[in-house]
Protein backbone atom coordinates (compact mmCIF):
# COMPACT_ATOMS: atom_id res chain seq x y z
CA UNK A 1 0.00 0.00 0.00
CA UNK A 2 0.83 3.75 -0.19
CA UNK A 3 2.73 5.27 2.60
CA UNK A 4 1.07 8.22 4.47
CA UNK A 5 3.01 11.32 4.25
CA UNK A 6 3.24 14.04 6.99
CA UNK A 7 1.30 17.12 5.84
CA UNK A 8 3.74 19.22 7.03
CA UNK A 9 6.57 17.51 5.45
CA UNK A 10 5.16 17.40 2.51
CA UNK A 11 4.21 20.46 1.42
CA UNK A 12 2.42 21.64 -2.33
CA UNK A 13 5.86 21.59 -3.88
CA UNK A 14 5.28 19.50 -6.84
CA UNK A 15 2.42 21.25 -8.31
CA UNK A 16 3.11 23.51 -11.39
CA UNK A 17 1.03 26.17 -9.69
CA UNK A 18 1.23 26.83 -6.25
CA UNK A 19 -1.96 24.84 -4.95
CA UNK A 20 -2.97 23.32 -1.37
CA UNK A 21 -2.93 19.56 -1.11
CA UNK A 22 -6.43 17.51 -0.64
CA UNK A 23 -4.87 14.75 1.27
CA UNK A 24 -1.78 13.83 2.35
CA UNK A 25 0.74 13.06 -0.82
CA UNK A 26 -2.43 13.42 -2.92
CA UNK A 27 -2.75 15.89 -5.86
CA UNK A 28 -3.88 19.96 -4.68
CA UNK A 29 -7.86 19.71 -3.50
CA UNK A 30 -8.72 23.01 -5.70
CA UNK A 31 -7.58 25.44 -8.86
CA UNK A 32 -5.58 28.20 -9.14
CA UNK A 33 -8.59 29.97 -8.02
CA UNK A 34 -8.92 28.55 -5.12
CA UNK A 35 -12.48 26.49 -6.09
CA UNK A 36 -12.90 22.85 -5.81
CA UNK A 37 -11.32 21.17 -8.54
CA UNK A 38 -13.09 17.98 -10.31
CA UNK A 39 -12.56 14.56 -8.69
CA UNK A 40 -9.96 12.72 -10.44
CA UNK A 41 -10.46 9.07 -11.02
CA UNK A 42 -8.32 6.17 -12.65
CA UNK A 43 -9.39 3.25 -14.18
CA UNK A 44 -7.02 0.55 -15.09
CA UNK A 45 -6.55 -3.27 -16.30
CA UNK A 46 -5.88 -5.62 -18.64
CA UNK A 47 -5.95 -5.40 -22.01
CA UNK A 48 -9.11 -5.67 -23.63
CA UNK A 49 -11.11 -5.77 -19.95
CA UNK A 50 -13.62 -3.05 -20.80
CA UNK A 51 -12.14 0.09 -19.70
CA UNK A 52 -13.10 2.22 -22.51
CA UNK A 53 -16.65 0.22 -22.96
CA UNK A 54 -16.96 1.25 -18.81
CA UNK A 55 -15.67 5.20 -19.82
CA UNK A 56 -17.89 5.55 -22.80
CA UNK A 57 -20.89 4.26 -20.54
CA UNK A 58 -20.05 6.01 -17.81
CA UNK A 59 -20.29 8.80 -19.43
CA UNK A 60 -23.56 8.42 -20.86
CA UNK A 61 -25.00 7.59 -17.30
CA UNK A 62 -23.16 10.91 -15.68
CA UNK A 63 -22.61 13.47 -18.25
CA UNK A 64 -26.94 14.76 -18.04
CA UNK A 65 -25.51 15.55 -14.02
CA UNK A 66 -22.26 16.18 -13.95
CA UNK A 67 -19.87 18.30 -15.89
CA UNK A 68 -17.40 15.54 -17.08
CA UNK A 69 -13.54 15.45 -19.37
CA UNK A 70 -11.50 11.69 -20.21
CA UNK A 71 -7.77 11.50 -20.50
CA UNK A 72 -6.91 8.64 -22.28
CA UNK A 73 -3.67 6.73 -22.03
CA UNK A 74 -3.21 4.63 -24.98
CA UNK A 75 0.10 2.46 -25.66
CA UNK A 76 0.51 3.29 -29.49
CA UNK A 77 -2.08 4.76 -31.33
CA UNK A 78 -5.47 7.49 -30.21
CA UNK A 79 -8.06 4.83 -30.43
CA UNK A 80 -9.26 4.52 -27.20
CA UNK A 81 -9.69 8.59 -26.98
CA UNK A 82 -11.38 7.61 -30.73
CA UNK A 83 -13.53 5.11 -29.73
CA UNK A 84 -15.08 7.93 -27.58
CA UNK A 85 -15.34 10.70 -29.78
CA UNK A 86 -16.79 8.45 -32.56
CA UNK A 87 -19.29 7.54 -30.02
CA UNK A 88 -19.91 11.08 -29.30
CA UNK A 89 -19.95 10.63 -25.23
CA UNK A 90 -18.38 13.32 -24.83
CA UNK A 91 -17.74 16.94 -27.05
CA UNK A 92 -14.26 16.46 -28.40
CA UNK A 93 -12.82 19.27 -26.19
CA UNK A 94 -13.18 17.12 -23.18
CA UNK A 95 -11.30 14.36 -24.12
CA UNK A 96 -7.34 14.11 -24.16
CA UNK A 97 -5.28 11.69 -24.73
CA UNK A 98 -1.64 11.17 -23.37
CA UNK A 99 1.22 9.09 -25.12
CA UNK A 100 2.64 6.96 -23.20
CA UNK A 101 5.89 5.81 -24.95
CA UNK A 102 5.53 1.81 -24.67
CA UNK A 103 5.04 2.18 -21.06
CA UNK A 104 1.82 2.54 -19.57
CA UNK A 105 1.91 2.26 -16.02
CA UNK A 106 4.73 4.82 -15.95
CA UNK A 107 2.64 7.43 -16.65
CA UNK A 108 -0.20 6.83 -14.47
CA UNK A 109 2.29 6.11 -11.65
CA UNK A 110 6.42 6.67 -11.64
CA UNK A 111 5.73 9.59 -13.99
CA UNK A 112 2.46 11.09 -13.98
CA UNK A 113 3.73 14.88 -15.62
CA UNK A 114 2.18 14.10 -18.51
CA UNK A 115 -1.24 13.32 -17.23
CA UNK A 116 -1.21 15.74 -14.79
CA UNK A 117 -0.75 18.05 -17.47
CA UNK A 118 -4.06 16.67 -19.25
CA UNK A 119 -6.21 16.94 -16.22
CA UNK A 120 -5.32 20.43 -15.19
CA UNK A 121 -5.04 21.80 -19.03
CA UNK A 122 -9.02 20.21 -18.82
CA UNK A 123 -9.97 21.99 -15.96
CA UNK A 124 -8.72 25.39 -17.59
CA UNK A 125 -10.21 25.02 -21.06
CA UNK A 126 -13.57 23.32 -20.23
CA UNK A 127 -13.54 23.46 -16.59
CA UNK A 128 -15.25 23.88 -13.73
CA UNK A 129 -15.74 20.59 -13.77
CA UNK A 130 -16.98 18.15 -11.32
CA UNK A 131 -15.25 14.67 -12.82
CA UNK A 132 -12.26 13.56 -15.04
CA UNK A 133 -11.79 10.10 -15.80
CA UNK A 134 -8.38 8.95 -16.13
CA UNK A 135 -8.03 5.93 -18.14
CA UNK A 136 -4.88 3.99 -18.31
CA UNK A 137 -3.52 1.89 -21.39
CA UNK A 138 -4.35 -2.09 -20.71
CA UNK A 139 -1.59 -3.15 -18.76
CA UNK A 140 -1.23 -6.08 -16.30
CA UNK A 141 -2.62 -7.13 -12.68
CA UNK A 142 0.95 -4.70 -11.11
CA UNK A 143 -0.66 -1.35 -12.40
CA UNK A 144 -2.33 0.98 -10.41
CA UNK A 145 -2.63 4.65 -10.26
CA UNK A 146 0.17 7.39 -8.36
CA UNK A 147 -1.73 8.78 -5.80
CA UNK A 148 -0.61 12.21 -6.96
CA UNK A 149 -2.47 11.56 -10.10
CA UNK A 150 -5.84 10.30 -8.74
CA UNK A 151 -8.33 10.54 -6.16
CA UNK A 152 -9.15 6.90 -6.41
CA UNK A 153 -8.96 4.00 -8.70
CA UNK A 154 -10.81 1.46 -10.35
CA UNK A 155 -9.47 -1.90 -11.62
CA UNK A 156 -11.95 -3.43 -14.48
CA UNK A 157 -11.48 -7.28 -15.36
CA UNK A 158 -13.62 -9.05 -16.94
CA UNK A 159 -14.58 -12.53 -16.68
CA UNK A 160 -13.49 -13.87 -20.06
CA UNK A 161 -9.73 -13.07 -18.37
CA UNK A 162 -9.90 -16.14 -16.31
CA UNK A 163 -11.86 -16.83 -13.16
CA UNK A 164 -8.63 -17.26 -11.09
CA UNK A 165 -7.52 -13.52 -12.18
CA UNK A 166 -9.04 -12.38 -8.40
CA UNK A 167 -7.35 -14.95 -6.75
CA UNK A 168 -4.26 -14.31 -8.42
CA UNK A 169 -4.34 -11.05 -6.66
CA UNK A 170 -1.84 -8.32 -7.42
CA UNK A 171 -1.84 -4.57 -6.36
CA UNK A 172 -4.71 -4.08 -9.38
CA UNK A 173 -6.75 -5.99 -8.12
CA UNK A 174 -6.03 -5.98 -3.95
CA UNK A 175 -5.91 -2.52 -4.01
CA UNK A 176 -8.26 -0.82 -6.45
CA UNK A 177 -10.77 1.45 -4.41
CA UNK A 178 -13.18 -0.55 -6.38
CA UNK A 179 -12.92 -3.66 -8.94
CA UNK A 180 -15.02 -4.03 -11.61
CA UNK A 181 -15.59 -7.79 -12.75
CA UNK A 182 -17.16 -6.80 -16.46
CA UNK A 183 -18.58 -9.08 -18.83
CA UNK A 184 -20.63 -10.99 -16.73
CA UNK A 185 -23.37 -12.07 -19.84
CA UNK A 186 -19.93 -13.98 -21.35
CA UNK A 187 -19.50 -16.36 -17.87
CA UNK A 188 -21.70 -19.35 -18.96
CA UNK A 189 -19.61 -19.42 -22.50
CA UNK A 190 -16.54 -19.47 -20.95
CA UNK A 191 -16.64 -21.26 -18.07
CA UNK A 192 -16.31 -19.43 -15.28
CA UNK A 193 -17.70 -19.19 -12.22
CA UNK A 194 -18.90 -16.06 -11.05
CA UNK A 195 -19.01 -16.95 -7.17
CA UNK A 196 -16.01 -18.38 -6.92
CA UNK A 197 -14.55 -14.63 -8.32
CA UNK A 198 -16.92 -12.65 -5.85
CA UNK A 199 -15.16 -14.82 -2.82
CA UNK A 200 -11.70 -14.88 -4.21
CA UNK A 201 -12.03 -11.26 -4.64
CA UNK A 202 -13.37 -10.57 -0.96
CA UNK A 203 -10.31 -13.17 -0.01
CA UNK A 204 -8.10 -10.48 -1.54
CA UNK A 205 -9.78 -7.33 -0.66
CA UNK A 206 -11.42 -7.24 2.78
CA UNK A 207 -14.11 -4.62 2.78
CA UNK A 208 -13.02 -3.19 -0.37
CA UNK A 209 -15.98 -3.27 -2.88
CA UNK A 210 -16.67 -5.45 -5.99
CA UNK A 211 -19.15 -4.40 -8.98
CA UNK A 212 -20.35 -7.15 -11.26
CA UNK A 213 -21.41 -5.71 -14.61
CA UNK A 214 -22.48 -6.53 -17.91
CA UNK A 215 -22.29 -3.18 -20.22
CA UNK A 216 -24.54 -5.04 -22.91
CA UNK A 217 -27.70 -3.94 -20.84
CA UNK A 218 -28.98 -1.00 -20.43
CA UNK A 219 -28.19 0.68 -17.34
CA UNK A 220 -25.48 -2.41 -17.14
CA UNK A 221 -23.01 0.05 -15.83
CA UNK A 222 -25.00 1.15 -12.70
CA UNK A 223 -23.15 -0.57 -9.65
CA UNK A 224 -19.93 1.80 -11.25
CA UNK A 225 -21.95 5.15 -11.48
CA UNK A 226 -23.65 4.99 -8.25
CA UNK A 227 -20.46 4.20 -6.38
CA UNK A 228 -18.78 7.31 -8.37
CA UNK A 229 -21.38 9.22 -7.50
CA UNK A 230 -21.10 8.32 -3.64
CA UNK A 231 -17.67 8.97 -4.01
CA UNK A 232 -17.94 12.56 -5.29
CA UNK A 233 -20.62 12.85 -2.49
CA UNK A 234 -17.84 11.85 0.07
CA UNK A 235 -15.75 14.66 -2.30
CA UNK A 236 -17.92 17.71 -2.27
CA UNK A 237 -18.51 17.22 1.63
CA UNK A 238 -14.96 17.84 2.63
CA UNK A 239 -13.89 21.45 2.88
CA UNK A 240 -11.71 22.45 -0.53
CA UNK B 1 25.54 43.01 -24.40
CA UNK B 2 25.14 43.93 -20.70
CA UNK B 3 25.78 40.76 -17.92
CA UNK B 4 22.40 39.72 -16.89
CA UNK B 5 21.75 40.20 -13.52
CA UNK B 6 19.19 37.61 -11.42
CA UNK B 7 16.07 40.81 -10.73
CA UNK B 8 15.92 42.20 -6.66
CA UNK B 9 14.34 39.25 -4.49
CA UNK B 10 15.64 36.33 -7.24
CA UNK B 11 18.81 36.65 -5.65
CA UNK B 12 20.00 32.38 -5.71
CA UNK B 13 20.70 31.47 -2.17
CA UNK B 14 23.66 30.07 -1.38
CA UNK B 15 24.86 27.36 -3.23
CA UNK B 16 23.89 24.00 -1.33
CA UNK B 17 26.09 22.31 -4.17
CA UNK B 18 25.91 18.56 -4.00
CA UNK B 19 27.38 16.59 -6.51
CA UNK B 20 25.16 13.22 -5.60
CA UNK B 21 22.03 16.01 -7.09
CA UNK B 22 23.41 15.43 -10.71
CA UNK B 23 22.41 11.83 -10.29
CA UNK B 24 19.53 12.68 -9.35
CA UNK B 25 18.63 14.92 -12.00
CA UNK B 26 20.13 12.56 -14.36
CA UNK B 27 18.62 9.41 -13.36
CA UNK B 28 16.59 7.73 -16.04
CA UNK B 29 13.34 7.51 -13.78
CA UNK B 30 13.40 11.46 -12.76
CA UNK B 31 9.81 11.83 -13.69
CA UNK B 32 9.54 14.76 -15.67
CA UNK B 33 8.50 13.11 -18.93
CA UNK B 34 11.16 11.60 -20.90
CA UNK B 35 10.50 8.10 -20.91
CA UNK B 36 7.35 8.92 -23.57
CA UNK B 37 9.75 10.80 -26.38
CA UNK B 38 12.49 9.02 -28.40
CA UNK B 39 14.08 11.95 -29.34
CA UNK B 40 13.81 10.66 -33.44
CA UNK B 41 14.93 7.44 -32.96
CA UNK B 42 11.85 5.44 -33.77
CA UNK B 43 10.97 7.56 -37.08
CA UNK B 44 14.70 6.79 -37.55
CA UNK B 45 14.29 3.64 -37.23
CA UNK B 46 11.38 3.17 -39.45
CA UNK B 47 13.21 4.52 -42.00
CA UNK B 48 15.98 1.78 -41.53
CA UNK B 49 18.49 4.05 -40.18
CA UNK B 50 19.09 2.56 -36.85
CA UNK B 51 18.68 -1.06 -37.30
CA UNK B 52 21.28 -2.07 -34.36
CA UNK B 53 23.97 -1.28 -31.65
CA UNK B 54 26.32 0.20 -34.53
CA UNK B 55 24.06 2.35 -35.97
CA UNK B 56 22.66 3.51 -32.87
CA UNK B 57 25.93 4.45 -31.78
CA UNK B 58 26.10 6.60 -35.61
CA UNK B 59 22.67 7.87 -34.77
CA UNK B 60 23.46 8.96 -31.26
CA UNK B 61 26.97 10.40 -31.98
CA UNK B 62 25.15 12.52 -34.51
CA UNK B 63 22.18 13.66 -32.77
CA UNK B 64 24.75 14.61 -29.42
CA UNK B 65 27.24 16.74 -31.34
CA UNK B 66 24.28 18.94 -32.75
CA UNK B 67 20.46 19.16 -31.15
CA UNK B 68 22.54 18.08 -28.06
CA UNK B 69 25.47 20.71 -28.22
CA UNK B 70 22.66 23.59 -28.64
CA UNK B 71 20.96 21.66 -25.49
CA UNK B 72 23.96 21.34 -23.28
CA UNK B 73 24.83 25.05 -24.10
CA UNK B 74 21.42 26.52 -23.60
CA UNK B 75 21.28 24.88 -20.22
CA UNK B 76 24.65 25.73 -19.18
CA UNK B 77 23.65 29.15 -19.71
CA UNK B 78 20.86 29.08 -17.93
CA UNK B 79 23.07 27.90 -15.34
CA UNK B 80 25.67 30.41 -15.72
CA UNK B 81 22.67 33.18 -14.78
CA UNK B 82 21.39 34.00 -18.52
CA UNK B 83 18.16 35.15 -18.43
CA UNK B 84 15.88 32.37 -19.17
CA UNK B 85 13.61 34.13 -21.18
CA UNK B 86 15.83 35.53 -23.64
CA UNK B 87 17.35 32.09 -23.59
CA UNK B 88 13.75 30.65 -24.23
CA UNK B 89 13.63 32.80 -27.45
CA UNK B 90 17.45 31.82 -28.35
CA UNK B 91 16.36 27.93 -28.29
CA UNK B 92 13.13 28.77 -30.49
CA UNK B 93 15.61 30.26 -32.99
CA UNK B 94 17.45 27.17 -32.88
CA UNK B 95 14.75 25.21 -33.58
CA UNK B 96 13.51 24.71 -37.09
CA UNK B 97 10.83 22.44 -36.28
CA UNK B 98 7.18 23.63 -34.89
CA UNK B 99 6.99 20.09 -34.00
CA UNK B 100 10.39 20.02 -31.75
CA UNK B 101 9.56 23.53 -30.49
CA UNK B 102 6.36 22.22 -29.13
CA UNK B 103 7.76 19.05 -27.55
CA UNK B 104 10.69 20.81 -26.26
CA UNK B 105 7.89 22.98 -24.63
CA UNK B 106 6.12 20.18 -23.01
CA UNK B 107 8.90 18.50 -21.79
CA UNK B 108 10.12 21.98 -20.49
CA UNK B 109 6.68 22.23 -18.47
CA UNK B 110 6.97 18.83 -17.21
CA UNK B 111 10.35 19.18 -15.81
CA UNK B 112 9.08 22.41 -13.87
CA UNK B 113 7.08 20.65 -12.23
CA UNK B 114 9.24 17.82 -11.19
CA UNK B 115 12.10 20.65 -10.32
CA UNK B 116 9.90 22.53 -8.39
CA UNK B 117 9.26 19.82 -5.51
CA UNK B 118 12.86 18.93 -5.73
CA UNK B 119 14.81 22.21 -5.70
CA UNK B 120 12.15 24.62 -4.95
CA UNK B 121 13.48 28.06 -6.32
CA UNK B 122 12.02 31.57 -7.18
CA UNK B 123 14.05 31.59 -10.69
CA UNK B 124 11.85 28.24 -11.26
CA UNK B 125 8.62 29.89 -10.38
CA UNK B 126 9.51 32.75 -12.17
CA UNK B 127 9.91 31.38 -15.53
CA UNK B 128 6.62 28.82 -14.57
CA UNK B 129 4.92 32.26 -14.24
CA UNK B 130 6.05 33.76 -17.27
CA UNK B 131 6.02 30.65 -19.83
CA UNK B 132 2.56 28.85 -18.10
CA UNK B 133 2.57 25.92 -21.28
CA UNK B 134 6.38 25.12 -20.59
CA UNK B 135 10.15 26.98 -21.57
CA UNK B 136 12.53 25.10 -23.64
CA UNK B 137 13.37 22.16 -21.74
CA UNK B 138 17.32 22.87 -21.75
CA UNK B 139 16.96 26.06 -20.22
CA UNK B 140 14.63 24.41 -17.73
CA UNK B 141 17.29 21.81 -16.97
CA UNK B 142 19.88 24.73 -16.76
CA UNK B 143 17.64 26.56 -14.08
CA UNK B 144 16.96 23.44 -12.40
CA UNK B 145 21.14 22.73 -12.11
CA UNK B 146 21.36 26.12 -10.48
CA UNK B 147 18.58 25.88 -7.96
CA UNK B 148 20.60 22.26 -7.02
CA UNK B 149 23.77 24.34 -6.37
CA UNK B 150 25.57 22.51 -9.56
CA UNK B 151 27.89 24.31 -11.94
CA UNK B 152 27.22 25.07 -15.72
CA UNK B 153 29.35 22.21 -16.69
CA UNK B 154 27.17 19.89 -14.77
CA UNK B 155 24.03 21.04 -16.46
CA UNK B 156 25.81 20.86 -20.09
CA UNK B 157 26.71 17.06 -18.77
CA UNK B 158 23.00 16.46 -18.50
CA UNK B 159 21.73 17.18 -21.27
CA UNK B 160 24.22 15.85 -22.98
CA UNK B 161 23.83 12.97 -21.67
CA UNK B 162 19.74 12.79 -21.87
CA UNK B 163 20.31 14.20 -25.94
CA UNK B 164 21.62 10.22 -26.16
CA UNK B 165 19.75 7.84 -23.46
CA UNK B 166 16.48 9.19 -24.94
CA UNK B 167 16.96 7.45 -28.11
CA UNK B 168 18.96 4.50 -26.82
CA UNK B 169 16.49 3.83 -24.35
CA UNK B 170 13.35 4.09 -27.44
CA UNK B 171 15.66 1.96 -29.42
CA UNK B 172 15.42 -1.07 -26.98
CA UNK B 173 11.69 -0.52 -26.77
CA UNK B 174 11.97 -0.39 -30.38
CA UNK B 175 13.95 -3.14 -31.66
CA UNK B 176 14.53 -5.24 -28.67
CA UNK B 177 17.67 -5.00 -28.67
CA UNK B 178 20.29 -6.45 -26.43
CA UNK B 179 20.13 -4.04 -23.01
CA UNK B 180 23.85 -4.48 -22.54
CA UNK B 181 24.89 -3.87 -26.20
CA UNK B 182 22.89 -0.96 -25.82
CA UNK B 183 24.53 0.26 -22.33
CA UNK B 184 27.83 -0.21 -23.58
CA UNK B 185 26.71 1.88 -26.87
CA UNK B 186 26.30 4.41 -23.57
CA UNK B 187 29.77 3.86 -22.53
CA UNK B 188 31.44 4.20 -25.76
CA UNK B 189 29.53 7.03 -26.24
CA UNK B 190 31.19 9.24 -22.91
CA UNK B 191 34.74 10.62 -24.37
CA UNK B 192 31.90 12.35 -26.91
CA UNK B 193 29.82 13.24 -24.00
CA UNK B 194 32.72 14.93 -21.81
CA UNK B 195 33.94 16.59 -24.93
CA UNK B 196 30.21 18.19 -26.18
CA UNK B 197 29.71 19.17 -21.98
CA UNK B 198 33.20 21.09 -21.75
CA UNK B 199 32.10 22.85 -25.64
CA UNK B 200 28.65 23.81 -24.44
CA UNK B 201 29.88 24.65 -21.09
CA UNK B 202 32.71 27.07 -22.68
CA UNK B 203 30.16 28.86 -24.87
CA UNK B 204 27.87 29.73 -21.72
CA UNK B 205 30.85 31.16 -20.00
CA UNK B 206 31.35 33.14 -23.15
CA UNK B 207 27.81 34.39 -23.73
CA UNK B 208 27.78 35.73 -20.00
CA UNK B 209 29.63 38.76 -21.57
CA UNK B 210 29.71 38.71 -25.32
CA UNK B 211 25.99 37.59 -25.67
CA UNK B 212 23.58 35.08 -26.57
CA UNK B 213 24.67 34.83 -30.02
CA UNK B 214 28.02 33.35 -29.08
CA UNK B 215 25.61 29.81 -28.70
CA UNK B 216 26.07 27.07 -30.40
CA UNK B 217 23.67 27.04 -33.48
CA UNK B 218 24.16 23.10 -34.79
CA UNK B 219 21.46 21.44 -36.39
CA UNK B 220 20.59 18.24 -37.68
CA UNK B 221 18.38 18.92 -40.61
CA UNK B 222 17.25 15.08 -41.19
CA UNK B 223 15.93 15.21 -37.62
CA UNK B 224 13.71 18.00 -37.60
CA UNK B 225 12.56 16.48 -41.25
CA UNK B 226 11.83 13.05 -38.96
CA UNK B 227 10.13 15.27 -36.20
CA UNK B 228 7.50 16.84 -38.20
CA UNK B 229 6.92 13.44 -40.45
CA UNK B 230 6.47 11.15 -37.04
CA UNK B 231 3.67 13.73 -35.70
CA UNK B 232 1.72 13.14 -38.49
CA UNK B 233 1.64 9.42 -37.79
CA UNK B 234 -1.74 7.86 -36.65
CA UNK B 235 0.30 5.01 -34.83
CA UNK B 236 3.15 5.60 -33.17
CA UNK B 237 5.26 4.01 -29.80
CA UNK B 238 5.93 7.45 -28.80
CA UNK B 239 5.63 10.82 -28.58
CA UNK B 240 8.48 12.32 -30.74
Amino acid sequence: MHLDLDHDNYPERYAYGSLPLASPGGPPATRPDGTRRALRVGLGGPVGSGKTATVAALCRALRDRLSIAVVTNDIYTREDAEYLLRNAVLPPERISAVETGACPHTAIRDDISANLEAVEDLEETVGPLDLILVESGGDNLTATFSKGLVDAQIFVIDVAGGDDIPRKGGPGVTTADLLVINKTDLAPYVGSDLERMARDAKAQRGDLPVAFTSLVAEGGVTPVSDWIHERLTAWTAVPA
Amino acid sequence: MPRWRPRPGHEQAAPRASRAALLVLADGRFPAGGHAHSGGAEAAVKAGRITGPGTLEAFCRGRLHTSGLVAAALAAAATAGLDPLLLDEAADARTPSPSLRTTARKLGRQLTRAARAAWPSPELDALAAARPQGAHQPVVLGLTVRAAGLTPLDAAHAAAYESVTGPATAAVRLLSLDPFAVTAVLARLTPDLDEVAAQAAEAAHRALDEGMDVLPAASAPLLDIYAEQHATWPVRLFAS
